[in-house]
């Protein structure tokens, strides 16, 4: 792409008007600098949310982390109650979405279906993510909550015991917010464990049955092992998005900033903390909040960075 | 059994495999089994799809009438209405969002695409794709503190300048790859015939690659009209008409978040109907999209 520059500066510069000259390269300065403010909004975000954090930082430090308080009367905030919720809710959308998500990239990546069938299926899963966050919190309100009523009664019923469950089923709570992040991430695990799977080298495929192995011996032995880092990127890609999915969250989950270890019981993330409060709130804890956020957008950078780095290095080879 | 014959001998020691398929071996079995299971995983992933726009489409069909698109929001326990503000609010800070992202997200593609030596493209490439995992509840604290703060008032403008950094990012990528894929001869056939840069890139360059920009920015349009957490408190909310960009504004997708956990039975119907008339216009805009890209590609 650089030879546009070299040739135009090889031709006819000498013979361009001052004006012209000065059109060309205000044009390329502009874009140049509209470029590295793509990079800036990046450190501007960052910069904004920890300034207007400050307040919080010097009154709770690290202590923030820890505490189980958010009490707005006493002036007392900590974030442990949310962080352990968006923890938790994310792992359990991880849980179910990683299984589902692998066995759609597996069976649209293969020659399972023909392939006029498997674009239009990859359609299909694609637009689950189109679908607005808020929708899916409207339909996890009046559609998903019930009918997972039997599905949390019967875990309480039967292994109560398990301080997870140890909660009657109590509509809004944890498990619906892992069901629907689950449904929200999935498009993003299977479309980036499909592409790294359909990267494999044929070589390897034709080695693999050459051998005699089945179509499945081949997936799980030598298309995986091969794919998996790419898969894994995918599955931090969709962690990131987990940790800070907020709207569909913030419907189903029950707001409760008491901390409670079952996921039967209404919870909250931080996500959700901002959601519900940033606009009520004022001094400390509209600091404390943003403190809440910088931490969030803290995880999410390192979580989404990371899963950069390794579908980068996947792509290499 | 012992036969002298050679060859009945031979069959009798190795015997001819046989070629038909069978289900009982466990090899075959267990690839039959897990390909069902892959199958119904895959049905697993699909449900949600239809359980989702069946409920939509079942729910939000009672209200969509003619009043829907002319009536004002109606408040708790007032009869009727419609969302109407809310359409033209959302138009307004989807607007103002297109109307910042997309110069900005060309003109910054353009950089990386034709003037840029690797290692800088590079890193801005990477802050771009960190840039489109920032959660948006993120950007909406953001836009808070440098809109609202500032000018001391929630507005459609602080709303459309959240979106836009949402869109920013989609932005950047499609045009960024849409310009890498403009075949080089035709750059070189414009400077070979004296044009500058400027005119290379603003007269033939973005001309040729307009189709798939256009697919990834009706993309990030239709992202950004589904939008909420950066809305909540930047665009707020108003029932009343949108009296101007410095105001706050009603929006369609805030409007099915407010009304979503209300006790009323009719904001709770406004708020299906809504929900229908965004995933139609989602639908339509990436179905739309694909659509163009599948025809228009090099």
């Amino acid at each position: 792409m650089n030879t546009t520059t070299n040739n135009s500066q090889m031709t006819a510069q000498e013979a361009r008007s001052g004006t012209e000259k000065t059109i060309d390269r205000s044009f390329f300065w502009t874009t140049r600098i509209l470029a590295l403010a793509v990079a800036g909004v990046l450190l501007w975000i960052a910069g904004q949310v920890a300034w207007n954090s400050i307040p919080a930082i010097q009154q709770f430090g690290l202590e923030f982390l820890a505490t189980a308080a958010w009490n707005p009367v006493e002036e007392l905030y900590g974030v442990l109650p949310m962080a352990y919720g968006t923890v938790v809710s994310s792992f359990i959308a991880l849980l179910l979405a990683v299984p589902v998500g692998l066995a759609c990239a597996i069976v649209l990546s293969e020659n399972f279906l023909p392939l006029s069938i498997r674009t239009s299926l990859t359609f299909l899963v694609e637009l689950l993510a189109a679908i607005p966050s808020v929708v899916y919190g409207l339909w996890g309100i009046y559609v998903l909550i019930p009918f997972l009523q039997p599905i949390g009664r019967w875990f309480h019923d039967n292994f109560g015991y398990i301080p997870l469950f140890a909660t009657q089923y109590a509509g809004p709570g944890m498990l619906p917010a892992g069901v629907v992040l689950a449904i929200m991430i999935l498009p993003i695990i299977a479309a980036i464990s499909r592409d790294s799977l359909a990267a494999v080298p044929s070589e390897l495929r034709w080695g693999s049955y050459g051998i005699g192995s089945t179509r499945w011996q081949t997936i799980f032995s030598v298309l995986i092992p091969a794919a998996f880092s790419g898969i894994v990127g995918g599955i931090m890609l969709g962690l990131g998005r987990a940790l800070g999915e907020t709207i569909a969250v913030t419907l189903v989950i029950g707001n409760s900033n008491n901390l409670s270890f079952s996921i039967l019981a209404p919870a909250n993330t931080i996500a959700s903390l901002l959601a519900n409060q940033f606009a009520e709130a004022s001094g400390l804890q509209k600091s404390s909040l943003f403190y809440a956020g910088l931490v969030l957008f803290v995880i999410t950078l390192i979580v989404n960075i990371l899963a950069y780095w390794i579908i980068q290095r996947v792509k290499k080879y | 059994m012992a036969t002298n014959n050679i060859e009945d001998r031979y069959a009798e020691e190795f015997p001819t495999p046989k070629m038909e398929h069978s289900y009982t071996t466990p090899r075959t079995a267990i690839g039959l089994a897990l390909t069902v299971l892959a199958f119904l995983l895959l049905g697993v992933a699909l449900l949600p799809l239809f359980l989702v726009i069946g409920f939509v489409i079942v729910k939000g069909a009672n209200r969509l009438n003619f009043e829907l698109f002319t009536g004002s929001i109606p408040v708790a326990l007032q009869p009727g209405g419609g969302i109407a503000p809310a359409i033209v609010g959302t138009l307004i800070v989807v607007g103002i969002a297109t109307a910042i992202s997309i110069p900005f997200g060309v003109l910054a593609a353009v950089y990386l695409s034709e003037f840029s030596s690797g290692r800088i493209a590079r890193w801005i490439r990477f802050a771009t794709n960190v840039l489109s995992g920032v959660p948006s509840i993120i950007v909406g604290i953001f836009a808070y503190g440098v809109i609202v703060l500032t000018t001391n008032t929630y507005s459609a403008v602080a709303g459309g300048f959240a979106l836009a950094i949402l869109m920013l990012p989609i932005v950047v990528r499609t045009a960024d790859e849409s310009l890498q894929l403009v075949p080089q001869e035709i750059r070189w056939a414009s400077v070979g015939v004296g044009a500058s840069n400027f005119q290379t890139v603003l007269t033939v360059v973005l001309p040729a690659a307009m189709g798939a920009i256009a697919t990834g920015v009706t993309l990030a349009i239709a992202r950004a009209a589904g939008e909420t957490a950066p809305l909540i408190f930047t665009a707020l909310f108003s029932q009343y008409w949108p009296r101007g960009i410095w105001e706050p504004v009603p929006t369609l997708s805030v409007l099915i978040y407010n009304f979503a956990a209300v006790p009323y039975q009719n904001q709770q119907e406004i708020a299906w109907a809504a929900s229908l008339i965004l995933v139609l216009l989602i639908l339509l805009a990436s179905i739309l999209a694909r659509w163009v890209a599948s025809r228009s590609t090099y």
